[in-house]
């Protein structure tokens, strides 16, 4: 049997794809158990990808973008699946912490909405300072200013029936077409199956607003979501779905919340 | 020096480009429009030199991209860069191709860690500058190894018959070529 070291030339041979048979299958074992052996993987992949990019050549025909964008016009509709910071079941904890960063900000930027308007001007004031600080920050300078909007509306969604009493919170602006959406005590879902939102507009039909799993705790959350322009929410809700996503509700309401 | 991929605009910095990703997680098109003009000439430059034919090229142009639109939550903003991740997917795509095999990378299973930021457009370019120049003063023989195993998609066994080098010798010439690429970024 191969010493961790030994492993550590195929590493380069099979983020190539390149290692095959019973070197890959001892490889593949290996890298269940160490962590510095996965890191190193990745590592060597984004080091593949710095070759790849020393490649330069001509722009690609034109044609080549019309095809790509009648192919996916062509695409049936995809719920999405949620954004980045929740869809983690392949990332260590420090992925949480943008998250999680942003979930105190939010719940702090609410206590300054409800307070007074001298406490918007400092959230006015915290949110240009953090213009400043690069790209996650910017992130969360969206999420602020959604939550300090004037026409922000804030939903609670209240426990149908649970022992465990799972609760959910969506704020939306219908100015900035953008939504967020936190769930917390949430029971874990069966295998292939996921939470999914519903905007329950006014007239029609339920829209389907993205598809989420929670966390070991049972906590979930959609940052930055984009709300379907033109629709009056009346109410939004939470049933158990296919993790693909549901054109429409299949299960009982679990979570429920009207807007007025 | 060689230029990269350029948008329309020139505007091209990392918060638009997370901008653009958690637009096309939300099913976008124009966000995926915006994505292409930034990446298809990396990706077509790395379909092009491993395929070495311009019909077969644009063919895996499209395969990546769509697979990018079907999957946008398979790249990981968090760890790396979306042109390195591209690059690599671009580069197995090729090989499957070239190989005329079906797909053997999930693009899902490709988790990359990229330490350059290349979101920023002034940044990517002096990172490729970088990268060309590391390449240019690196060992020819390791240079080879590394040319050979990625653009030309051969195994180690055959690049060992190719160069009558011993099978180890070229193993550790390609990781080592590797982290020498990394080290210029430490």
């Amino acid at each position: 049997m191969k010493t961790h070291e030994q492993f550590a030339d195929d590493l380069a041979l099979y983020a190539l794809g390149e290692l095959t048979g019973a070197e890959r299958e001892s490889l593949d074992e290996h890298l269940h158990t160490c962590a510095a052996c996965r890191r190193e993987l990745q590592a060597l992949r984004g080091d593949l990808g710095l070759l790849g990019l020393s490649s330069s050549g001509p722009q690609p025909p034109v044609r080549s973008k019309e095809r790509l964008m009648r192919a996916i016009a062509a695409e049936p509709p995809r719920v999405p699946l949620s954004t980045p910071v929740e869809l983690s079941r392949r990332s260590s904890w420090w992925a949480w912490v943008p998250a999680l960063a942003a979930v105190a900000l939010f719940f702090v930027a609410i206590g300054m909405w409800r307070s007074n308007q001298h406490m918007n001007d400092l959230v006015a004031e915290l949110t240009n300072r953090n213009q400043d600080e690069g790209m996650q920050l910017d992130r969360l300078n969206q999420e602020m200013r959604l939550l300090t909007s004037p026409d922000a509306v804030h939903v609670s969604l209240n426990p149908m029936k649970s022992p465990r009493q799972p609760s959910g919170t969506a704020i939306f602006s219908p100015s900035q077409k953008r939504m967020i959406f936190m769930a917390s005590n949430l029971p874990p879902v069966p295998e292939g199956k996921a939470y999914e939102l519903w905007i329950i507009p006014m007239k029609g039909a339920p829209l389907p607003a993205g598809v989420f799993k929670p966390d070991a705790h049972g906590n979930a959350m959609m940052m930055d979501h984009p709300m379907p322009e033109g629709v009056e929410a009346k109410a939004f809700a939470i049933t158990v779905e296919n993790e693909e996503g549901s054109a429409k509700p299949t299960s009982p309401i679990m979570l429920l919340g009207a807007t007025g | 020096m060689e230029p990269v991929a350029q948008t329309p605009s020139g505007r091209n910095d990392a918060a638009d480009e997370m901008r653009l990703i958690a637009r096309l997680r939300a099913g976008d098109q124009q966000a995926m429009s915006e994505l292409y003009d930034r990446y298809s000439k990396v990706v077509y430059a790395v379909a092009l030199r491993v395929l070495q034919d311009a019909a077969a090229a644009e063919d895996v142009l499209q395969d990546v991209f769509l697979q990018l639109w079907r999957k946008p939550d398979a790249f990981d903003a968090s760890r790396g860069s979306l042109a390195a991740w591209l690059a690599v997917i671009t580069r197995h795509r090729s090989i499957d191709r070239l190989r005329q095999r079906r797909p053997e990378t999930d693009i899902e299973e490709c988790v990359i860690t990229s330490g350059p930021d290349l979101r920023d457009e002034t940044e990517r370019t002096l990172v490729v500058e970088k990268i060309r120049g590391a390449l240019a003063e690196m060992n020819p023989d390791q240079r080879t190894a590394l040319e050979m195993a990625f653009f030309q998609g051969l195994t180690h066994s055959e690049i060992a018959e190719k160069t009558g080098e011993p099978l180890g010798t070229i193993k550790t010439r390609i990781r080592s070529g590797l982290q020498q690429l990394r080290a210029r970024f430490a």
